[in-house]
């Protein structure tokens, strides 16, 4: 029962730190409260015993990605324009809700050890960390070695998204043509 | 935030102690939670803190450009080559028992090497990511100057005109 | 406890997750802004790893690093090894796609879809 409250809590904390992301016109307030958002995430990810998730969350999440989204804001205008609430999207996203939550009625309970992503292979990663590979944190054994080839390819996901961050901004860009033009033609007008 | 006492003081004291936790989270994420992924964004994060507080100029003046390729590229070929080498001993790609010549051994080492590789491309990743975002807006300062410049240089007439028609 | 009840009670993890989840689905389809769009996703792309974890989770379980002692219960670790490269693959892709809004800054002048969209209609305008 205090397993619920713990993670309600911080679930319904999220939903509020959400809503409001949502709700501010302000994108620097934006911003920051998706980096609280990350480190109460975190937080979640500790209560469900994710400790090395929780830590790479809390590292990435709340630290690098709002430096990254901060330095996006210097060049960026930092206010958003008043929108009103919109009832087609509101609709959409409430449908799709439902959708996914009768779905989920389908999945195992939550935190039942007869579920049948427990029975597969990760009894095996437990006893094979300690035999086969002899590393205590299973995580890292699972990462490194028995998924080595996923950690393999989301290496070069990272490599490659950082190759097209230097292609997008990386170099020397002229202005553009169009702009250029623009303000070229009213200056002759003018 | 160059100007601030402070913040000097206390970034000072911090960039060692970060990137020290960086290597301590790299080599004990076989017993503890960690590893390459974690320990390369900290490791980023203490040069990121260095090149917010005393400018970025004398962030790469510690982290030069060249860095940022070296490592992007070194870490992910790190990886690849102990993979390479499970296959010269005569196993499949990236099996590591073959490694050493105790199966435990060879884990042991193929796990620290994939990490370190995973940690460098990934501290040097995010380096790189925050100098390219951060160094956009000197170079939009630049690019302004200089179209100014080219405009006050150019003849008023040719070229403006045929792109507007 | 009536039948009905039986699957809410084990399962409101996952119902909670997936009312996060569409907070930020509206938020990257109803916002205009693109930065608000990618925080939005970051919101999306979180409890979808939350849902993940919640999964791995086994009751009365511990953090799966061993203890030495047999009879501990270790919660699921595949789940974890799958969520922490996500994480830092979609920080990547999350700078991937600020590096995108930076560019379209420069080139339009704007990170409002709906401006865009009637910049380039006012440019299609008199060529049709």
């Amino acid at each position: 029962m205090s397993g619920f409250l713990v993670n309600a809590s911080l679930i319904a904390l999220l939903a509020l730190i959400a809503i409001l992301a949502l709700r501010l016109h302000r994108l620097f307030a934006v911003v920051m409260l998706s980096g609280a958002f990350s480190l109460v995430a975190a937080a979640q990810f500790v209560v469900l015993d994710a400790v090395d998730v929780a830590f790479t969350e809390a590292a990435v999440g709340a630290g690098i990605s709002t430096v990254l989204a901060l330095a996006t804001l210097s060049l960026v205008p930092a206010e958003e324009k008043p929108h009103s609430i919109s009832l087609v999207p509101a609709f959409l996203a409430t449908l799709t809700g439902l959708l996914l939550a009768v779905a989920v009625t389908d999945l195992p309970n939550f935190g039942d050890p007869k579920a049948p992503i427990h029975n597969h292979v990760a009894p095996e990663y437990i006893i094979g960390s300690e035999q086969a590979i002899g590393v205590p944190n299973i995580v890292t054994s699972v990462l490194a070695s028995y998924r080595s080839f996923d950690t393999f390819g989301e290496t070069l996901v990272v490599f490659t998204a950082a190759i097209a961050v230097l292609l997008i901004i990386g170099g020397y860009t002229r202005a553009p043509r169009r702009a250029k033009g623009k303000r070229k033609g009213s200056q002759d007008a003018g | 935030m160059q100007d601030d006492v402070v913040i000097r003081v206390v970034a000072k004291v911090m960039i060692p102690a970060v990137m020290l936790f960086a290597l301590y989270v790299q080599f004990h994420g076989d017993y503890g939670p960690g590893g390459g992924f974690q320990a390369g964004v900290i490791f980023a994060s203490a040069f990121v803190l260095n090149a917010v507080v005393f400018g970025l100029n004398k962030g790469r003046h510690v982290w030069p450009a060249h860095y940022n390729l070296m490592g992007i590229c070194g870490g992910v070929l790190i990886y690849g080559f102990t993979g390479v080498a499970g296959m010269a001993f005569g196993e499949n790609f990236l099996s590591f028992n073959v490694l050493a010549d105790d199966p435990i051994a060879g884990q042991h080492l193929g796990i620290l090497l994939v990490e370190f590789g995973v940690g460098l491309t990934v501290a040097a990743v995010m380096v790189m990511l925050f100098f390219t975002f951060a160094g956009r807006l000197s170079h939009n300062r630049l690019l302004s100057k200089s179209d100014a410049h080219e405009r006050r240089l150019a003849p008023k007439s040719s070229p403006s005109k045929e792109v507007t028609k | 406890m009536s039948a009905w009840m039986d699957p809410i009670l084990g399962q409101w993890n996952y119902y909670l997750v997936i009312a996060l989840m569409m907070i930020g689905f509206y938020a990257v389809i109803a916002r205009g802004n693109m930065v608000k769009k990618i925080v939005g996703l970051n919101i999306f792309q979180t409890s979808v790893f939350m849902l993940y974890i919640s999964m791995g989770k086994v009751a009365n379980g511990t953090a799966p690093i061993l203890t030495g002692e047999p009879s501990t219960v270790y919660s699921n670790p595949l789940p974890h090894v799958l969520i922490l490269t996500a994480i830092v693959v979609g920080v990547s892709t999350t700078a991937v796609g600020y590096a995108l809004i930076i560019r379209i800054q420069e080139s339009f002048g704007s990170i409002e879809d709906d401006d865009i969209i009637a910049m380039l209609d006012d440019e299609e305008a008199p060529a049709s």
